[in-house]
């Protein structure tokens, strides 16, 4: 118990120091002055509206499906489905609306609801089955796939010109799009700290069995996360379609999920659940635009820059879990479960800092 | 805790030890699984009963059994190790561009792919165990490293050519009367099983899981238990060399030959009953789960299914063959007392 005691008591001095959001967005203007200078060397502006208006556009989509990844993760669980949603959400969107404008609002309302119930169902197998959330949306990835192989052939659908306005459309350097997530970020932000849902995530990730003892639904807290996430991926299959101007199967093969999951660690949220928020996905989603827009600028070669962007990320979260297990400083990894719930339940919307790694022992916390 | 695997005990009844092992734990789907899947096979097609199909059925499921059984060392310690795929890509470029055809090579290459899958293997287990990176970042950050610099390396497209030597391990075999030919890749896959099934007996293998079912508890009784996790993600990258030689030789050489493979590998060692988050699950189970997905789609050739539509039939598969070992599991054998965090979020 000692050890509880002195990370409680250490806990409020440093995190004064520095927050792990502050932390990621320092990193974030790290990236940006370092890009600069590079770009500078070229003879070229980071800055300029052109490169800025390019990276707010990388950043829009993957900012949706991080947005939604966020959620689950708080609650320790994961979604690898959400490519396949994507996919699906586009193609539904297009063909929907059919290149008739008035059919807009429909296109959005079966696009949501569809999504909607792909979280559904994400959920309640999760909840329900007890199937664990990796081969739950593995699964369900899985199923969507066949549905798309099996249905579509090709592009489908029309997107009204209009409602293409959504993907190309800007208000002065901002593209409509990124504006349109960075509102739907607000609102995750603001729902996660004020919002009796948004407080009980980060009890479910924190520890499920204490919420449950303290009264909380988790079930419905885990649910409620799924059906977030896939509708996320929904709003960012819209875009797609914007974008487009028709739907498209091949969506799934970027590989968004995997992306997304690494934007939500990048941005500071603890994968095994309970820390971390909105706020930090965000930069953490610029971070990756902006390495984007860093090397296409320089013209790196495609595939030195996954190289990088795989050292980036692994680089990243061993700094966060560095700081974080400074301020332990014991040998065997402990976290007090009692502290550590408790320690949440009374600030949750402050999200704790330092988002890392595997302080819980993996018995407990490898649920994936 | 209170599921003894079967490994566990020592001497004494070993029949009822095997038993347990098949069948405890959330295992019984599993093999349960396999016989429905072979026995409608055996109605649809009899044929592929006879021997020599057979054989050809586990020169196809050897690289998936063995990726599975590597991956099943990471799953029991509680970590993840999603680089082999990118991995086996990167073991067959390598050979074919190193080997580029020559058969004096091929031994020396071989030796090669070994010490690169260990680097591999040690650089995944050091990050997480050291700095303490989850080993679902530092396995993706790895895929990533591999896949980008395997392409950058032969500028996209694969160079070079495999040995006939390399290649025997995959495709080849001993001429026989009854099975017309008895594939090297059964011997490797015989040898890698009781290897496995031998070292999960051994102090190391018992280390292993009950570093992956209380860390804590595991490092309290002197186990050093980042030194334990390295060793099992080493163990899952030589491993993952293994089948790239053999899917090397089987399929031939591209650079997309490993994509999606550690998906597939952890859906098997999952279908086995191995409980994501560690501590649970036997080997064997976990090389029943990879010959059930291969059974599985030698099934879907069987019916002759549509390509589109087999993915959407083996993800309902794999969902409700989980959600039946939980149910299984969640029933007798963990008493009220035992009520981990990982059970209720599903794992």
């Amino acid at each position: 118990m000692s050890t509880t005691v002195t990370t409680q008591t250490a806990t409020p001095v440093r995190r004064r120091r520095l927050g792990s959001t502050e932390l990621v967005y320092l990193a974030l203007l790290g990236v940006v002055i370092i890009g600069a200078v590079l770009v500078g060397i070229r003879g070229d502006n980071l800055l300029s509206t052109a490169n800025t208006v390019d990276m707010l556009t990388r950043s829009s989509l993957l900012g949706f499906v991080a947005l939604g990844q966020t959620f689950v993760i708080l609650c320790r669980s994961l979604d690898l489905s959400v490519g396949y949603v994507m996919a699906l959400s586009s193609l539904i969107g297009a063909t929907t609306m059919a290149g008739d404008a008035a059919r807009i609002p429909l296109g959005i309302a079966v696009v949501v609801l569809v999504a909607g119930a792909i979280g559904l169902a994400n959920g309640l197998i999760i909840t329900l089955l007890k199937v664990n959330p990796f081969i739950t949306t593995l699964g369900m990835g899985l199923i969507i796939k066949g549905y798309l192989d099996t249905q579509y052939k090709g592009p489908a659908g029309e997107v009204p010109s209009v409602f293409q306005q959504f993907g190309y459309s800007r208000i002065g350097p901002v593209p409509l799009s990124a504006a349109v997530m960075l509102i739907a970020v607000v609102a995750g932000i603001l729902y996660l700290r004020k919002t009796r849902t948004g407080y009980h995530m980060y009890a479910v990730g924190g520890s499920d069995d204490v919420a449950r003892l303290s009264g909380i639904r988790t079930g419905r807290v885990m649910i409620i996360s799924h059906v977030l996430c896939s509708i996320a991926a929904g709003v960012a299959g819209l875009l797609i379609a914007a974008r487009f101007g028709t739907g498209s199967a091949l969506v799934y093969d970027s590989g968004y999920e995997l992306d997304s999951i690494a934007a939500v660690v990048l941005g500071g949220t603890f994968l095994m659940g309970g820390r971390g928020g909105v706020a930090g996905t965000l930069a953490g989603v610029l971070i990756l635009a902006e390495l984007d827009t860093i090397f296409n600028i320089l013209q790196v070669d495609p595939f030195f820059k996954d190289v990088l962007r795989g050292v980036v990320i692994i680089a990243a979260v061993a700094i966060y879990a560095r700081r974080y297990h400074d301020r332990q400083a014991t040998r065997v990894r402990f976290r007090g479960n009692g502290g550590g719930g408790e320690r949440r339940g009374r600030d949750p919307g402050a999200p704790p800092d330092s988002a890392d790694d595997e302080s819980v022992p993996a018995g407990h916390g490898g649920g994936r | 805790m209170t599921q003894t695997p079967a490994p566990q005990r020592q001497g004494g009844n070993r029949a009822a030890g095997l038993l347990a092992a098949l069948f405890g734990g959330g295992s019984a789907t599993v093999f349960a699984l396999l016989v429905v899947i072979f026995a409608v096979i055996a109605v649809v097609n009899p044929g592929f009963m006879e021997p020599p199909s057979l054989m050809a059925f586990i020169k196809n499921a050897a690289p998936l059994v063995i990726l599975a059984v590597g991956q099943y060392f990471v799953i029991v310690a509680g970590e993840l190790d999603l680089s082999v795929g990118s991995l086996v890509g990167a073991q067959v470029v390598i050979a074919a561009a190193l080997i580029d055809g020559e058969e004096s090579r091929t031994v020396p290459v071989m030796l090669l792919m070994l010490a690169f899958g260990i680097v591999v293997g040690l650089v995944n287990g050091l990050i997480t165990t050291l700095l303490k990176v989850h080993s679902l970042i530092t396995t993706l950050g790895m895929m990533l490293v591999l896949y980008g610099a395997i392409r950058l390396w032969t500028g996209g497209s694969p160079t070079g050519a495999l040995s006939e030597g390399f290649r025997q391990a995959g495709r080849g075999g001993i001429e026989m009367s009854v099975v017309r030919l008895l594939p090297w890749a059964l011997f490797i896959l015989v040898a890698v099983v009781i290897a496995a099934v031998v070292l999960m007996r051994s102090p190391y293998g018992r280390t292993l899981i009950a570093a992956g079912d209380n860390e804590k508890a595991a490092a309290f009784s002197g186990v050093r238990v980042w030194q334990v996790r390295t060793a099992a993600f080493v163990l899952s990258s030589v491993l993952a060399s293994l089948a790239g030689v053999l899917i090397g030789g089987y399929a031939g050489v591209t650079a997309q030959v490993g994509d999606g493979l550690e998906f597939t590998a952890i859906t098997a060692v999952v279908l086995g009953g191995v409980v994501l988050g560690g501590g649970r699950g036997t080997v064997v189970a976990a090389m029943a789960g990879a010959l059930t997905v291969e059974a599985l789609f030698t099934l879907f050739n069987q019916l002759s299914l549509p390509s589109t539509i087999r993915p959407a039939v083996q993800g309902v598969i794999i969902i409700a063959a989980v959600a039946y070992a939980a149910r299984e599991r969640s029933r007798p054998a963990v008493p009220a007392t035992d009520a981990r965090p990982d059970e209720t979020t599903g794992s």
